[in-house]
């Protein structure tokens, strides 16, 4: 692509075929979202999806000698493969009896569609945010533009997410990796943001997250359930 | 400036420990005192920009937000007195009311913080802040449709805010092309070096950014938790929402539109706000028509005025631009205004709905009269602030050969008057279906039969049970009355002579969103 017309280092492709490997990870944990039936899992995929990202991180910062990404990596890391999902599980804990673990609730009956619309519908969704940010010429001295192109489909594919799943954790989880999309986004354009706003940027997450708790307790305390099928009264 | 960010932050804590009698006091002195400040700011902006501490920075654009803001704040927290401490003996009062005293002054901060701050990052996480703690002041009403609501709101506005957070990412790697790998984000600093952009990045910027702070604004198609959280949020919270929340987004948007008109010239950001702009107008205009809900209906003409202000900035000509600002200010006290009219309306006959209340003149001495002329207010009669600002937009419009939005424009607002005065005339103006003398004997079944002969059982029951008993002539508390009398008074002086200090804030900050232009 154009890339090679700017004055910068041209990526190594180790480097750029790691780093596509772990985007690509990140774009398939969107998609097993799709199909998980347990709060449980649910979190914790969102944690490995936080994981790989933190890991792309460390990766940019070693090769490109940017030590403002290790801190960012430890941070985020520290805040959203660990300190959210346990936020999370504390605060659903006791909630939903039916299941395989009385603890945790069962989400699976929660699909608008079959899984498999669901997931061809993510795909064609994935591959129009693939190309079209590869047809805008974006480019990164960073890492290859293809990464970019991923993490646009990532946060596509969270849209659709939070669109066909009616229950609460999976369109809380679909917000909280739109977020994770956009960080991988912002690790290929944006590698250089001052630290602080990066820390502002998580510490807002945390907030939202505890929020998204908050409410998924009053959305159980009065629905009973974690479906978000009878929120249909207001309308007009 | 410092004490205008530090005062409502101090007033949340002090509310969370402090006794419920404390926090009211503080919370109302914090209101005053804020709108103070952004009044002190006013002639000093009107004459330079302030900076402060690097990220720290008040122009005439940010400061005409935080009029609107400021006044509000104070507005409702005065009116919150009276909302409050009314409630009847069902509801539980300590932790609840402790909550909405301190979301409120938290919710104001952080809509305070947003324009003062220069850096776009920074902006994004004050807006996100506003979300969340607004979200769950819409869910402090233990209701099924609260909980409903503030879901639909949380979701809704987060994804719209991921979109703004890839936006400002976007604005970053613009600004990188040209600053360099590391460097502040500050806007001040994007729209110095604006003429060198690359334009894809910026112009994805700007439709990233207006869908996603448009989502929060309310433009059509991204409008639909607006009228959910309005009509389900206490009305404290929804005039805060409608008046000053929107309008902070509408400022994120502006910002936005400053670097996005330097980068790649005026056409392409006005055409996309025209786009949103006349989506709003329009859908909002027939959906005035035939609302069951009073606050559903405030709600929907606050989509209907963020739609006005997305097709003045899209005219562009400095009138419009004047135009726009005065439109925020007087937008904020007409509809803070119109929502706590609707407030006490609400609480003097216990229903929300439009058929079920009748005879809103008789009942309240004040708040009936507010109430009509905060709702024509609205619909830009003459002689109030939003009928200038109206005027001047359109003008702007039709001076710089905008024809068909103009004329959009007009033919649009002058429906959705229609649309609002029908119903509120009806609910104002129509007697309670019982005799014009207060009888008070007269059974309440009967009486409520016959409010709702034609409607569901349930809602007979809720408008009865709360009607009969309740129907002396009179206010529920002076509290709720002063609030909305000073904002009459302000809609009056913005309408009939706005105040030199205004003109110049107002000249100033047309400059910086006209200055770019090539």
């Amino acid at each position: 692509m154009s890339g090679v017309v700017a004055a910068t280092v041209a990526a190594p492709s180790a480097l750029a075929g790691g780093a596509n490997v772990i985007a690509v990870g990140v774009l398939l944990a969107e998609f097993g979202m799709f199909r998980q039936a347990l709060l449980r899992d649910q979190v914790r995929l969102y944690a490995a999806q936080s994981a790989l990202i933190s890991a792309l991180a460390i990766v940019v910062a070693a090769t490109r000698h940017l030590p403002d990404l290790y801190a960012l990596a430890a941070l985020s890391f520290a805040l959203k493969t660990v300190i959210v999902p346990v936020v999370l599980r504390r605060m659903l804990r006791g909630i939903g009896a039916i299941g395989s673990d009385p603890r945790w609730g069962d989400i699976a009956g929660s699909h608008a569609l079959s899984v498999a619309s669901a997931v061809l519908i993510a795909i064609a969704v994935a591959a129009f945010g693939f190309f079209t940010v590869a047809a805008l010429g974006l480019t990164s001295p960073v890492l290859p533009a293809t990464a970019l192109s991923i993490s646009v489909a990532v946060i596509l594919v969270a849209f659709v997410l939070m669109i066909v799943r009616r229950d609460v954790i999976s369109q809380a989880i679909g917000f909280l990796s739109l977020e994770n999309g956009v960080s991988l986004t912002a690790l290929v354009v944006a590698a250089g943001l001052p630290l602080i706003l990066e820390i502002a940027f998580l510490f807002d997450l945390l907030v939202a997250a505890v929020v998204f708790g908050l409410l998924i307790r009053v959305h159980h305390g009065r629905a009973e359930s974690m479906s978000t099928a009878d929120l249909t009264n207001l309308r007009g | 400036m410092l004490l205008l960010l530090t005062l409502p932050l101090a007033a949340a804590l002090i509310c969370l420990l402090a006794p419920l009698s404390v926090a009211r006091t503080v919370t109302a002195l914090s209101g005053a005192a804020s709108f103070a400040f952004v009044l002190v700011l006013v002639p000093a902006v009107a004459r330079h920009d302030i900076n402060f501490l690097r990220v720290l920075r008040v122009d005439a654009l940010s400061v005409v937000f935080m009029l609107a803001t400021g006044f509000l704040y104070a507005a409702v927290a005065v009116y919150s007195i009276g909302y409050l401490s009314g409630e009847g003996p069902g509801h539980a009062p300590g932790k609840r009311t402790r909550r909405l005293w301190a979301g409120l002054n938290l919710f104001a901060w952080a809509m305070l913080a947003a324009p003062m701050t220069s850096n776009l990052a920074l902006m994004w996480v004050a807006i996100e802040v506003t979300t969340v703690v607004s979200a769950l002041l819409v869910a402090v009403e233990d209701t099924d449709g609260a909980a409903e609501a503030a879901w639909k709101y949380v979701l809704l506005a987060s994804a719209g805010l991921g979109l703004a957070l890839l936006a400002t990412i976007f604005a970053y790697y613009a600004g990188a092309q040209v600053l360099g790998q590391s460097y502040d984000l500050g806007f001040t600093q994007l729209l110095a070096v604006a003429g060198r952009l690359p334009h894809a990045a910026v112009e994805l910027t700007f439709v990233l950014a207006v869908l996603g702070f448009g989502t929060k604004m309310g433009l059509v198609p991204v409008h639909t938790w607006l009228p959910d959280a309005h009509s389900e949020a206490p009305t404290p919270v929804s005039a805060l929402l409608s008046g000053s929340l929107l309008a902070v987004s509408f400022y994120a948007i502006l910002r936005f539109y400053q670097v996005t008109e330097a980068a790649v010239g005026p056409a392409f950001p006005r055409n996309v706000l025209l786009v949103f702009g006349v989506a709003s107008l329009l859908l909002s205009a027939m959906y005035l028509f035939g609302q069951r809900d009073v606050k559903r209906l405030l709600a929907y003409s606050s989509v209907e005025h963020m739609g006005i202000l997305a097709i003045g900035v899209s005219f562009g000509a400095p009138a419009a631009l004047a135009g726009v600002l005065l439109h925020v200010l007087a937008h904020a006290a007409a509809k803070g205004n119109a929502f706590m009219g609707a407030g006490v309306l609400v609480r003097k006959l216990g229903t929300k709905q439009i058929s079920a209340i009748r005879g809103g003149l008789d009942l309240l001495p004040w708040s009936g009269p507010l109430f009509l002329v905060a709702v024509f207010a609205l619909g830009a009669m003459p002689p109030f602030g939003l009928f200038r600002s109206e005027f001047e937009i359109v003008a702007g419009g039709l001076g710089s050969g905008s024809y068909v939005p103009a004329a959009i424009l007009i033919i649009a607002v002058t429906a959705a008057f229609f649309g609002l005065a029908g119903s509120v005339t009806r609910m104002l103006m129509l007697p309670l279906p019982r005799p014009q003398t207060p009888v008070p004997d007269r059974t309440p079944v009967a009486a409520g039969a016959r409010i709702e002969s034609g409607a569901a059982q349930r809602e007979t029951a809720i408008a009865t049970s709360t009607t009969a008993p309740a129907l002396a002539r009179g206010e529920p508390s002076a509290w709720m009355v002063v609030p909305v009398v000073a904002g009459a008074v302000a809609l009056l002086w913005l309408g009939v002579h706005p105040p030199a200090v205004l003109d110049q804030l107002f000249a100033r900050a047309v400059g910086l969103l006209s200055g770019g232009a090539s």
